[in-house]
């Protein structure tokens, strides 16, 4: 039996496939050529005059040291969140697949963070980690930390990390527990009566039996680092301070509508999603070689 | 007699063409987008019912779009469609960007000659109006919420620390004095501010009778530079960084979270927005008094007079004859002295036109509201120089952050004044010449 569906009618396919593809057009390629052209102009904010510069705009930005440092930025920020997020949720993955007793309430739990939005999360951490107001920073100030992220970058950074990763390690800990749940039971039992110990099991056999669950939220935890975030840092620290926390999508808001830089911010979309292109492919073509099915 | 259903819904269907076309009389619609919340949304909104309801043609319908920077592009954006609003109020650091986009405002001065309405613009306090006015003295948009940079210290804290609380400093030598009393009175936060390149340095400079940048602040021309790591400069910003050390100066952030620190009663000292004191005066269960800024008296000239902070209406082109007549209108019905009088007393933004100011003096209203008029007073206190009539530099919004990244990195003790002074005037020039190609 054939399991390809095919479509005897010539236009039926194309009609389904029109809205879809009609939305695509206006919300995403419209744009990205939209920026693109502007990219290669000068212009002033209300685009009264507009003038075709070419590459100026290019060549202008990779010259500006800030630039090149919310590359590095993006950089630290996006290896933090992966990192940090996929650790935590598989040491909760992994705990939550033992317990017996109060599974359930571990589980829910574990999971309504993934439900508030990125930008109220920001909020709430901003709240809790004030340096005149915060719990956290009163807290910190009692041992003996000076807690102050409005002056220094190195503490913005970690505001940012800890409010962007909270959230989405929900999101680890479900693919985490599916996949974790996944292994088949006799592939441990049976290191277990050749003699190796839980951390043993783990790393032999039960991790490789995770890295398609692994790399995928490595991808996903990625994309969400350099875009979803914005929202977390719009609320808290607007990139501040001194640019310590100035992913690049936020610079290219930044530059666009509070500086109506059209140009330099048009150049940085196109930088940016060249960048994730090439990370994409990268990823699927190398990164997918390790990962067993 | 049956008029039947059928004579009903005739009947019915008349009507309402008729009501419809009673309607139809045009009532012209003003458009007007603001960035006013709050209290002041509901004021905004009181003014243009007044105005709505004292005359019949117009109706001028205020719609909040956001903060300042968020309805400045979305008006921005709705110019490029074609479908820009009337008025529209722009934050003082977007001036050059406004006044630089020839083709897309109406300046005032001419909106109002072509609508033949008396329009003088001596009536309008120097400070304020200077800050919009071009080269040659003509209003380009009509001020509306003002306000300068004050001085408020906390009279409790100050006779804690064994100081007169009648006395607040005036020079920063008799600052220095006070700081530390304070700290030694167990005081953990002596100092504070809101809108640290507003106060320390736009406002420093005029304040001292120094340029922030050359050809009048901009005014003369695209071509300007910042000035900003002169030696006076550089002193005060190692200052208030060699205070940070000591504990006497606090740093709380770029806008206004260093109100609530004062406030609360956790800082001392606080230099912040004039329009501030409504909200200290809500929290604070402290006596409190409102103060000019302190100056350097080792400047010439110092202290000079303040630069306003705030925005302004701006009106765009592309409108027909008869909505201009409306604006003119409604701008001097805003004008007026009655409507200026409440706004100002409501608020705490400074009255834009000298009658007011004059209305509300000789009312007792500044008598019996202590610190009310030392915004007024601190504007007009010496006939502005050209480093005190206001600055107008292109993309300003990213030129203030730049200068006051810098700052932080010299309050976080990572460079020292001179370098990062040195740094945020190449880094903002950079800036200027972008706009300056880009407007041509």
């Amino acid at each position: 039996m054939e399991k390809r569906v095919v479509f005897r009618s010539a236009w039926l396919p194309y009609a389904l496939l029109a809205p879809q593809i009609a939305i695509t057009i206006v919300f995403f390629f419209w744009p990205a050529f939209q920026a693109a052209w502007f990219s290669f102009q000068l212009q002033d904010a209300f685009g009264l005059k507009t003038e075709f510069v070419g590459l100026r705009n290019f060549v202008e930005l990779f010259k500006d040291p800030r630039y090149l440092e919310s590359f590095k930025i993006t950089a630290l920020f996006s290896v933090l969140v992966a990192v940090c997020g996929i650790a935590v949720s598989l040491v909760l993955a992994t705990m939550a697949d033992r317990v017996l007793r109060g599974a359930l309430a571990y589980k829910t739990f574990l999971i309504w963070p993934y439900a508030v939005a990125p930008a109220v999360a920001g909020v709430l951490w901003a709240f809790l980690f004030a340096p005149s107001v915060g719990i956290v920073t009163f807290a910190l100030r009692q041992i003996g930390i000076d807690w102050n992220w409005v002056l220094r970058g190195d503490q913005a950074m970690a505001l940012v990390v800890i409010a962007s990763v909270w959230r989405q390690i929900s999101y680890n800990f479900l693919f985490f527990l599916a996949g974790l749940q996944s292994v088949p039971k006799s592939l441990i039992e049976a290191a277990a009566i050749d003699g190796a110990g839980p951390t043993r099991r783990f790393w032999t056999v039960v991790f490789p039996l995770l890295t398609p669950t692994t790399f995928f939220l490595l991808i996903v935890n990625m994309v969400y680092a350099f875009f979803d975030t914005f929202g977390v840092i719009d609320a808290t620290t607007q990139g501040g301070p001194a640019g310590a926390t100035q992913i690049l999508v936020y610079k290219v808001y930044h530059d666009g509508v509070k500086s109506a830089d059209l140009g330099g911010s048009s150049a940085q979309s196109v930088v940016l999603m060249i960048i994730v292109i090439v990370l994409t492919v990268l990823q699927f073509r190398f990164v997918e070689r390790k990962v067993h099915y | 007699m049956h008029y039947g259903k059928l004579g009903a819904l005739r009947a019915v269907l008349f009507t309402a063409l008729f009501g419809l076309a009673a309607q139809a009389q045009a009532v012209t619609e003003i458009q007007w987008w603001h960035s006013m919340t709050g209290a002041l949304n509901d004021r905004v909104n009181d003014i243009a019912n007044g105005f709505n309801a004292s005359q019949k043609d117009y109706k001028v319908v205020p719609i909040y779009k956001g903060s300042y920077p968020e309805s400045m592009t979305a008006a921005i954006a709705a110019f490029r469609a074609g479908n820009a609003p009337h008025i529209l109020q722009v934050f003082e650091v977007g001036t050059a960007t406004m006044m630089a986009a020839k083709g897309a405002i109406k300046p005032v001065y001419l909106m109002m000659k072509e609508a033949n309405e008396p329009f003088d613009p001596k009536n309008y306090l120097a400070a304020v109006a200077g800050y919009y006015t071009d080269s040659n003295g003509n209003m380009l948009s009509l001020p509306f919420n003002s306000s300068t940079p004050v001085f408020y210290v906390n009279k409790d804290a100050y006779k804690k620390a064994g100081l007169d609380p009648e006395k607040a400093p005036k020079t920063w030598k008799e600052f220095a004095v006070a700081a530390e009393k304070l700290k030694a009175s167990g005081q953990e936060c002596v100092y504070t501010t809101g809108w640290p390149s507003w106060v320390h340095v736009e406002n420093f400079s005029a304040w001292n009778n120094l340029p922030i940048g050359t050809k009048s602040n901009g005014f003369d021309g695209l071509d300007t530079v910042f000035t900003v790591n002169s030696p006076a400069h550089v002193a005060h910003i190692a200052m208030l960084a060699d205070y940070a050390k000591k504990g006497w100066f606090t740093y709380s952030g770029r806008t206004n979270q260093a109100e609530a620190r004062f406030f609360s009663g956790e800082c001392a000292m606080l230099t912040s927005s004039s329009a501030a004191q409504g909200n200290i005066r809500k929290n604070a269960k402290f006596d409190f008094s409102v103060n000019f800024l302190p100056y350097n008296d080792t400047i010439p000239g110092a202290p000079q007079n303040s630069i306003i902070g705030g925005a302004t209406l701006w009106v765009m082109s592309g409108k027909k004859p008869d909505e201009y007549k409306g604006v003119t209108k409604f701008f001097s019905y805003l004008s007026s002295p009655d409507i200026q009088v409440a706004w100002h007393q409501g608020t705490g933004y400074v009255p834009i036109t000298n009658a007011a100011f004059d209305v509300t003096k000789k009312s007792g209203y500044y008598d019996k509201n202590p610190g009310t008029d030392v915004a007024i007073r601190q504007l007009n206190n010496k006939p502005p120089t050209a480093n005190s009539k206001g600055l107008r530099f292109g993309n300003f919004v990213q030129g203030r952050e730049v200068i006051e990244e810098e700052m932080e990195s010299v309050f976080a003790g990572k460079k020292d004044a001179k370098t990062a002074m040195d740094d945020a005037v190449k880094r903002g020039n950079e800036i200027l010449r972008k706009f300056e190609a880009a407007n041509k």
